[in-house]
């Protein structure tokens, strides 16, 4: 099947959703994916945010559909054509999703431990605005405490709806799940259950923003202050394969995460015992650095780049900013025309 | 006096029981249908009479029908929507309350229709007393032979359950209603597939309203092509209006399809006018998420034409200058009532009914509520109108179910309608303080305050 994404052509099998397609081509056209996971069945749909126009139905029905479609669920047909960010309707509506997800949002990023790998931050990024319309209180819920290994945000959970996902699908007995409805809705313990089974702590790894966070790495560090190496282990836990990222700051591993590749999804889910309970670097074998897309905030500190010599230009900069302060303060020997008054007097000199 | 298709027999005493209504001649479509008729005759019927979707969307019955995988060889189901839930509308409860047998016969035809053996009315649970009335009846047609196995001798199988709900208004909508009957969460699936072809238990499901199902009797006895003689082009048969507002006789009404708006309205077999002499300001024609009308687009359309009471007259002019039927919960307002705070109040109820899955409905019925109350209160701000609009338009055609349509729909039309009053509220907060604001001063009164004088 021949499916056209912003004018990129791609041949795909039959079953592609939009979204797999997509990112098949790769590059700008990619829609943004809050709730899709691609190894979690079920999941998509829910947040918006890949909203495509369907230009073309497809060879045997060209009409177009009148709706934005959700990528992540929608099948690819023969021929369909699909705008995807050069259409001015999707990227509306993807900042207009954004806007929802935001406005309720405690935009807390400064002591968030999720900041530099979040989700939402990128979205934000690319289809927010730096001013909130949002003059309202912001909901909030109690904090709540789900367990010894994973801190529960509720507030700035997006209900994605992933970890759920998780539960249902890697363990074997799922002790939380979406509690109540509307604006309200949160991810809650059915009752004050702690979640403690083996892979609970992928519930981590998938949620999109700061809502599940490693209790072990609480506060520890930013995300970029860390080098991530990829690292292995033998793994006795069951259905762990024991592959894993180790985050270091020197000689210390401060977080274990599993090996997640450009759209944030892991590679492979790792067991609790990997994640929480080794932080000794010899527990691990440590197969080298682990590479970064290069806008990644995780690659400020980046050891992989060439390391130049730094020159500070502050001084060089107060200098010059000295210089034309001077200019402007300062008297002129000859009066100056009209013009250049005019000039003067609004600083431009 | 107009034809009478489902209400024919509610006056008739102890026609809630099996024996008066089984003397009155009920059940003559199962037999008629089981004896003489294939399913697919049944369904070819259904489509004959042009019988569109009694719970809002107005989607043609029988081409619903028609729809459901047969092929797969998976076990059919038919739903019944009992799950009325929308403010302004009550006919259902009014049609289960008085005539159950009807829809419990309604039910039996369809599911032979459709081949269905397990089929279920999914009821609101705040409809408890119904509930019960139900299931009294199903036990009263199961003893005489009506449900079960080998029914009329045929070799068809039928079980009718009752299912109550939670009380959630999402689950109203067809695959939300899946979920909850399988016991989840009430959130609406991602189509495709839809119902027909992966619906309950992913099996082949038709969901339909009560008002659609009760309508298959009379069809079936007295064939298609009868039907669809009632009723103007494609709004066939007979409606169920609940009026309600200011009116003089608010109540459930069974209305021929292509009566006018204002014989409805004024007409003494019907509303009977007005409740008082204060003047009639606004019309929601189909229950809460269709757009308000205003006065004077209520009796005539945008080109003049008369307003009927079908799919097509009332949705003339788009939503520009027109609404919807939608369930038929027609409710009528007098110069007293705020457009705003009934904007705001439909707001509160999508605000609180909203089921928190997608995006945009979930965080946008829940803004636009937020603003509309600070404006009903004197605290919005001149750009909080822009904001509306705007917050609105984000939502609508965004979200995964139609709730998020039906929640921007009523602010989209009572901005286009009524601004000036909007832009009162937010220019004389002291004036709109008052609960009864326009009771004592009606906005007519006041209107030149906000309009721009030309002298």
């Amino acid at each position: 099947m021949k499916v056209t994404i912003d004018g990129q052509e791609i041949e795909v099998e039959a079953g592609t959703t939009i979204l797999q397609a997509a990112r098949m081509i790769g590059g700008e056209s990619v829609p943004p994916a809050m709730c899709y996971y691609s190894k979690l069945q079920g999941s998509g749909g829910k947040c918006r945010c890949c909203l495509v126009e369907v230009a073309k139905g497809s060879d045997a029905d060209p009409r177009p559909m009148p709706k934005l479609m959700a990528s992540c669920v929608t099948g690819c047909m023969d021929g369909m054509e699909v705008n995807s960010k050069q259409s001015d309707r999707v990227r509306e509506a993807r900042q207009s999703v954004t806007e929802f997800l935001l406005i309720n949002h405690p935009l807390d990023c400064p002591v968030c431990d999720q900041a530099g790998e979040c989700d939402l931050q990128d979205l934000s990024f690319e289809h927010g605005k730096s001013k909130s319309r949002f003059i309202e209180e912001k909901r909030t819920f109690e904090p709540e405490d789900i367990g010894p290994n994973i801190q529960l945000h509720m507030n700035r959970c997006i209900l994605c709806q992933r970890c759920v996902q998780v539960a249902d699908q890697l363990t074997d007995n799922r002790v939380h799940g979406v509690m109540d409805r509307g604006d309200h809705a949160n991810i809650s313990t059915c009752i004050s259950k702690a979640i403690d089974n083996e892979f609970s702590g992928n519930m981590i790894d998938v949620c999109p923003v700061g809502a599940l966070t490693d209790k072990t790495f609480r506060f520890k560090s930013r995300v970029w202050f860390n080098k991530p190496y990829n690292a292995h282990r033998e793994c006795t836990t069951p259905g762990c394969c024991g592959k894993t990222t180790v985050w270091m700051f020197g000689d210390e591993i401060q977080r274990v995460t599993g090996r997640k590749d450009v759209y944030h999804e892991v590679e492979e889910f790792i067991c609790n015992s990997c994640r929480f309970d080794h932080k000794d670097p010899s527990d691990w074998v440590i197969e080298g650095p682990r590479e970064f897309d290069k806008d990644s905030v995780i690659n400020q500190n980046n050891y992989t780049q060439k390391l130049d010599t730094v020159t500070i230009a502050t001084e060089e900069g107060i200098l010059k900013g000295r210089e034309q302060d001077r200019k402007k303060i300062s008297m002129l020997a000859i009066p100056l025309d009209k013009e250049d008054q005019e000039k003067f007097n609004h600083g431009n000199l | 006096m107009s034809r009478k298709i489902l209400l024919d027999k509610i006056n008739v005493p102890g026609i809630k029981t099996y024996e008066v209504y089984r003397k009155e001649g009920g059940y003559a479509s199962v037999e008629k249908a089981m004896k003489s008729m294939t399913p697919d005759e049944v369904v070819e019927e259904v489509k004959k009479s042009g019988l569109r979707g009694r719970g809002g969307a107005g989607f043609p019955a029988g081409m619903k029908w028609s729809f459901i995988d047969k092929k797969s060889g998976k076990p059919r189901h038919l739903v019944c929507n009992a799950d009325e839930s929308e403010p302004g509308t009550f006919k259902d409860r009014y049609l289960m309350e008085f005539i159950p047998h009807l829809l419990i016969e309604g039910m039996i035809t369809s599911s032979f229709a459709l081949g269905a053996n397990l089929s279920y009315i999914y009821i609101r649970g705040e409809y408890m007393w119904v509930y019960k009335i139900l299931e009294r009846a199903i036990a009263e047609a199961k003893a005489a032979g009506w449900l079960g196995k080998n029914i009329l001798g045929t070799g068809y199988d039928l079980e009718l359950y009752v299912h109550c709900g939670a009380g959630a208004y999402i689950c109203g909508e067809e695959t939300a209603l899946i979920e909850s009957l399988e016991g989840k969460r009430g959130n609406p699936r991602i189509k495709p597939p839809f119902p027909a072809v992966s619906g309950l238990w992913a099996n082949p499901t038709v969901v339909n309203n009560v008002e659609t199902i009760a309508s298959v009797p009379w069809i079936v006895n007295n064939s298609g092509d009868e039907y669809a003689t009632i009723g103007i082009g494609r709004s066939t048969g007979t409606k169920l209006i609940s009026a309600s507002g200011h009116v003089k006789n608010p109540g459930v009404y069974e209305i021929e399809l292509g009566l006018s708006v204002y014989e409805f309205m004024n007409s003494d077999e019907y509303l009977g006018g007005m409740s008082s002499d204060r003047p009639l300001k606004a019309l929601v024609p189909g229950g809460s998420s269709v757009p308000i009308l205003p006065a004077d687009l209520i009796y005539k359309t945008a080109n003049g034409e008369d307003r009927l009471m079908t799919y097509e007259s009332l949705s003339d002019g788009g939503f520009a200058t027109g609404s919807m039927l939608g369930s038929g919960g027609f409710i009528v307002y007098n110069d007293t009532s705020c457009i705003v705070r009934n904007t705001w109040n439909f707001s509160r109820f999508y605000h609180h009914e909203s089921c928190g899955q997608c995006t945009p409905c979930r965080e946008g019925t829940g803004w636009l509520e937020k603003v509309l109350w600070r404006i009903e209160n004197g605290q919005g701000r001149e750009e909080d109108i822009d904001l509306l609009w705007s917050i609105q338009s984000k939502i609508e055609g965004n979200t995964i179910c139609p709730l998020g349509d039906a929640a921007s729909w009523p602010v989209a039309a009572a901005i286009r309608h009524f601004r000036d009053e909007f832009e009162y509220h937010v220019r004389f907060p002291e004036k709109i303080k008052n609960r009864n604001h326009f009771v004592e001063e009606p906005f007519a009164q006041v209107k030149h305050l906000v309009t721009k004088q030309t002298v």
